[in-house]
Order: structure tokens, then sequence, then C-alpha cells
């Protein structure tokens, strides 16, 4: 028999899917299955699947640790990067624990360097992730995946065939088409659930260390939105908001509340979180393996690519898709790379999309919620 | 019907009401803004305006505007400063709000709030600031710009209000001329002020509003800096509450 859930519980319980992960992943680890730890949207975790790891999110998005990275790391450093390296530091993360080696990606300055201090007391992999997307720089990035895979291959002492990496591309591209088909749910106007709880399925199922399983389980979801919807339970009509700019969680969710306690909602995540991870899918028709994963992951819309043409190709998209009345941009105190990019981006969101942009600069503390209050709730009044 | 604009700043707390009753008042808020705000419920009351009535309709904004448990309406000051600065300075200006704990640049196109800028997390460059100094000088504000005026201006490097304190500290130290210092503290945050507002390109016409709006000489050493008349606003501290009246009047629900 199948049990009827209501939406809030649904939404709750992928929420809590990352304490029930800390669960899962020491099961993983009794059963002998190696558990990789990576940070970032570049990280390619096909290969991961390929050889039936479970790939686990070990961005942290909590100030818990923040004190302690800073007894190495600078002050004036993005929160995110000194609340990674703290909870490695001090193995409060319990993914991170259970990690047999952690993948890191040269992106950012901050994260590369910190990731040189992580790997005094961690196996760290970095991969060189250009800061292009030249040929030149697809070349070396298809390598960097290989390398990636033969090192798997030579810690592990397993063979990773072409055909174990076809079909994890398979699995984790349906999973992706059925998160997008999830956000999709925000194009009708008003909004059948309230950006939050989004969020909350979104950031749950990076969670999700059976990838099959997710398809079937949001498909459940959006019938039952879908259904809601068309019975009459909606949202009241705001305006409607895109997220962009730094990863949120966690933490930085104050500003998703700071949208939605003023007035607004948010219909669309276009950083980490949201579309920029999930949007585009890796070629299935092409034969070679690595060229696919290298070209789907390098021309990732993220601020460390110089330029990045790709960021506004799905800012502009998902503006006109979810019918967007104002951006808000989310930029992390000393993200250098999103903070210098965020002008480009008024500039387009303003000139060329005719929508009305803020950015607010935050960190992982509660010392601003005042503020952004009011700026927000000052931003949405504009609308 | 009354229409009552109150504006709990930090410092200072503004009230307007306009309608069948038109009344201006200020009064320090205080440490308490549930306080204040039940001063001013009594205060209205003694001059005929009972806010608990359906024929008053209560816009509340500032930094205190949740404590106005009475109010219809919760309004930011940006939307209510740029009302009430659409009425001092019409439908395309900008409004640079020098206030206690904040400052504003509030850009108005064709009577809309177009965009806005507000300093971090910092009291540089606002009114607290100068409070500061000017305790630790001695005087009042009004006195501060007053010697101010008969000064030269000392450099104070830091941005940041309790180092900057230490700087003026230093001069005191070093025998300094008070005016030389106040002329320093005024310099300080007009640079701030002008830096924020420089981030924008500024229409023609530029008005001063809050708790600083009537210092001539604020005005001239900011329009100095910014290379455009920033102009003074007899009424300007009550831009947020005249705002917050004339919202309540709009506002249809």
């Amino acid at each position: 028999m199948n049990i009827i859930k209501e939406l809030p519980e649904v939404f709750e319980e992928f929420a809590e899917q990352r304490q029930k992960s800390f669960l899962a992943v020491k099961e993983l680890k009794d059963k002998g299955i190696p558990v990789i730890g990576a940070y970032c949207t570049y990280f390619p975790k096909e290969i991961a699947m390929a050889m039936g790891a479970a790939a686990v999110s070990l961005c942290s998005t909590s100030d818990e640790t923040i004190a302690e990275a800073e007894k190495d790391l600078p002050k004036n450093l993005c929160p995110l990067i000194k609340s990674s390296y703290g909870f490695a530091k001090t193995d409060k993360c319990p993914f991170f624990y259970f990690s047999d080696v952690v993948v890191g990606e040269t992106t950012c300055d901050g994260k590369k360097k910190m990731y040189e201090y992580m790997a005094e007391f961690k196996e760290v992999f970095l991969m060189e992730l250009p800061n292009t997307q030249s040929e030149n720089a697809l070349v070396l990035w298809k390598q960097e995946i290989i390398r990636f895979k033969e090192y798997l291959e030579e810690t592990f002492n397993i063979t990773i065939t072409d055909e174990d990496i076809r079909k994890a591309i398979r699995t984790e591209n349906k999973a992706r088409l059925a998160l997008k088909d999830l956000y999709s749910v925000m194009k009708h106007e008003p909004a059948p659930i309230t950006g939050q709880d989004l969020f909350k399925v979104l950031y749950g199922s990076t969670f999700k260390f059976d990838r099959t399983q997710i398809p079937l389980e949001l498909g459940n979801l959006v019938k039952k939105i879908e259904e809601e919807y068309a019975a009459g339970k909606m949202q009241e009509s705001k305006p409607r908001i895109l997220v962009t700019g730094c990863p949120i969680g966690g933490a930085t969710e104050k500003v998703i509340q700071a949208i939605e306690s003023n007035g607004g909602i948010v219909v669309t995540y276009e950083n980490c979180s949201g579309a920029k991870a999930i949007d585009m899918l890796v070629d299935e028709e092409n034969p070679d393996v690595y060229d696919a994963l290298a070209r789907r992951y390098l021309a990732i819309g993220c601020s460390v690519m110089t330029p990045n043409p790709n960021r506004i190709e799905l800012l502009g998209r998902l503006i006109d898709e979810y019918q967007v009345d104002g951006v808000v941009e989310v930029i992390l105190q000393a993200c250098h790379t999103y903070n210098v990019e965020s002008l480009g981006i008024r500039k387009f969101v303003n000139q060329e999309k005719n929508t009305p942009y803020i950015s607010v600069e935050t960190d992982y503390s509660q010392a601003d919620i005042g503020q952004l209050n009011t700026r927000i709730a000052a931003f949405i009044e504009m609308l | 019907m009354n229409y009552v604009g109150i504006d709990i700043g930090s410092t200072a707390s503004k009230v307007v009401v306009l309608g069948g009753t038109e009344v201006q008042f200020v009064l320090p808020t205080g440490w308490s803004s549930k306080e204040t705000t039940e001063t001013i419920k009594e205060k209205l009351k003694s001059e005929g305006v009972d806010v608990l009535s359906e024929d008053t309709k209560v816009v509340a904004t500032g930094y205190g505007r949740v404590a106005v448990d009475f109010a219809d309406h919760v309004i930011t000051e940006i939307t209510c400063h740029a009302r009430g600065g659409r009425v001092m300075a019409g439908d395309d200006c900008a409004v640079i709000d020098v206030g206690g704990q904040d400052t504003k640049v509030i850009l108005i196109e064709r009577g809309m709030v177009q965009d806005f800028l507000m300093n971090d997390k910092c009291s540089a460059g606002t009114g607290k600031f100068m409070e500061v100094m000017a305790n630790r000088l001695g005087v009042t504000l009004a006195e501060l710009f007053d010697m101010a005026a008969a000064g030269d201006v000392l450099p104070i490097s830091s941005l940041c209000t309790v180092f900057a304190e230490s700087e003026i500290i230093n001069y005191i130290g070093e025998g300094r001329k008070r005016e030389d210092i106040a002329a320093g503290v005024v310099d300080s945050v007009a640079s701030k002020v002008a830096q924020l507002s420089q981030r924008k390109s500024l229409p023609q016409k530029v008005i001063l509003t809050g708790g600083l709006s009537h210092s001539k000489y604020f005005a001239e050493v900011l329009s100095k800096k910014i290379g455009q008349t920033v102009e003074l606003t007899e009424n300007g501290r009550y831009a947020g509450a005249l705002g917050g009246a004339l919202l309540a009047k709009e506002k249809k629900r």
C-alpha cells in the first residue's frame, strides 16, 4: 500500500536527507563501499559513480567551525572556505570523516590554497580546473578527468570501464532531468510552492547516494504538486525573485527567508544549489565519455571562468522562463570572483533584461539579519 | 481622516500627521523602541489623534518599525524616504539620507525608486560616527559643525569608528586644535558618504535628508566631494515620517 504523505512532510523529509545520510554513509562504509567527498559543482561525479563509490557533498554551510579555521586561515576569507576547512580540521563533519579521499578543484584562489593545508591531514586529490573555456582548456580538463579515473583505479585496485562511465552518465542525466522537472513547477504564476520548500528538496537531493531513486521520488513529488495546483492549492501572487551568485544553504538560507518573509517568492535558483548544477546534461551520444564529461563540466557558468558567458546565457533564459520580477545576487564575504562579476551581471540584468537587481554581501553569521531584511524588503517594495 | 507616519530611527523618532490634524514632532528614541512608541501614542492622543481609531491610518518605518504594534502598514525607510524626498525635490532626484546608524542613497526616477545603496555593517559615514566624535570632543553636534567650519582638516584615516576615536585621542594628546579635529571628523564622514553616492551616477537634483540635513557646512563639504550641489532640506529629518504619512494615505489595502 502506498502511504500518501502531505507535501510539507515530504519537503521536511528532503530537508532531513542530510542527517539521514550521516547514518547511510556509515552503513556504506561498513559494507566496504568507498566514499568520495567533494566540494564543488565541477566535481565529475559520474567517475565516482562508475566505480560504485558513494559521492558525498562536503560543502559547508555553518559558522560552527569558522573560529577554529581562523587559527590557520585569514579572517578576511570567504566563509565557505573557512567553514569547509574548519569542519575538516575539527573532524566534525561525518561525511568528511568517512571519505576515503577528498576531491578538490583549482577553482578560486582561496580554495586552492586551502586544499594545500587540508592535504597535510587528509588524502586530497586536486584536479586542475582551467580558468577559461578554450579548446586548450578542454584538452587539459579531459586529461584531468582521466587522471582522476586512473587515480581511483590505482588507489582502490579496480578497473573503471567506459561502459561503467556511460551507465553513470545515463543515471545522473536522468536525475538531472528529474530535478529540472521539479524546479520547473515554479514556472506557474502564482507559484505552487515556496522557494524555501523547493530549496529543501534541491539541497536534500545532493545527499542522496542512490542516484537511481531520484527520478521516481521526484516524479511522485512533481505529480503531487501539479495535482494540488490544479485543485487550486498555490501561493499568493507575489513579486517573483531569481537568486544568483555564490552557493547558498544552511546559514545563508537567511536570504531566502528574508525574501519570502518580506513579500517576495523565490521562483528559481541560478546558483550551484539550482540550475547551474542541473541545467546541462552530459552528451550520451558522444563516443568518447571523457570528452563528453569534460565538455559538460567545463561549460559550468561559474565566476572562476574568464570570460563567463554561460552564466549570462543561463541567467537570461531563467529570467524569461520564470517571469522573474527581480534578481537577488548573494555574494559571500570576500568572494572576489562573484563580487567583481556582479557589475557585469547587474548591467546585463538591468539593461538587457530590464529587470531590477540587487546584490547583498553576507557571511555565515546571523549578525546582519536586520540589515538584510531592510535591504531586501526595500528591494521588493520597489518592484 | 488622519494619516500618521512614524519613523523610529536609531537616534531620533520622527512623527508626521497629515489630514484632519497636521502636526509633526521629534523625540529621542532612547533605549527602547517599544517605550518610545508608547510615548508617541500618548503624545498623538494629546494632539487629538487616536492611533487606534478606524479614522487613523498609521505607517511605521525606520529600524524600530516593527515595535509599532498599532501600525496599519510597516514599510522600509527606503520607500518612505523616497516618498518624502519627492515632496521636497520632485519626481527625479537622489535622496542622500545620513541617519543615526546607516546612510542611504536613493535614486528616484519618474517618482519611482529606481535603485538604492546602503552602507555596510559599519557605522563610518553615519550620524553615529559624528555623535561619538562630538562626545569625545565634549561638544554637541551643532557645535561640532560650527567648530569644523573654523578649522583646517586633520586627516582621520581609519574608517572604523572605534579606531578613528583612538586617532582623535592621539590628536587630543598631541594638543591639536579642537576646530581642526572637528573639521577632520566632518571631512571623514562626508568622504564616506560621497564614496557611497558616487557608486551611482547621480541626477542633477540631489537633496540631503536625515539628522544632518539642516547643516549648511556639512552640505557644502559633501557637495565639494561629490562634485555637484547637494541641497539642504528644511524639513529633511522628517522625510521618512512624511513619506510614511503620504503612503498611509495612498495605500489602498
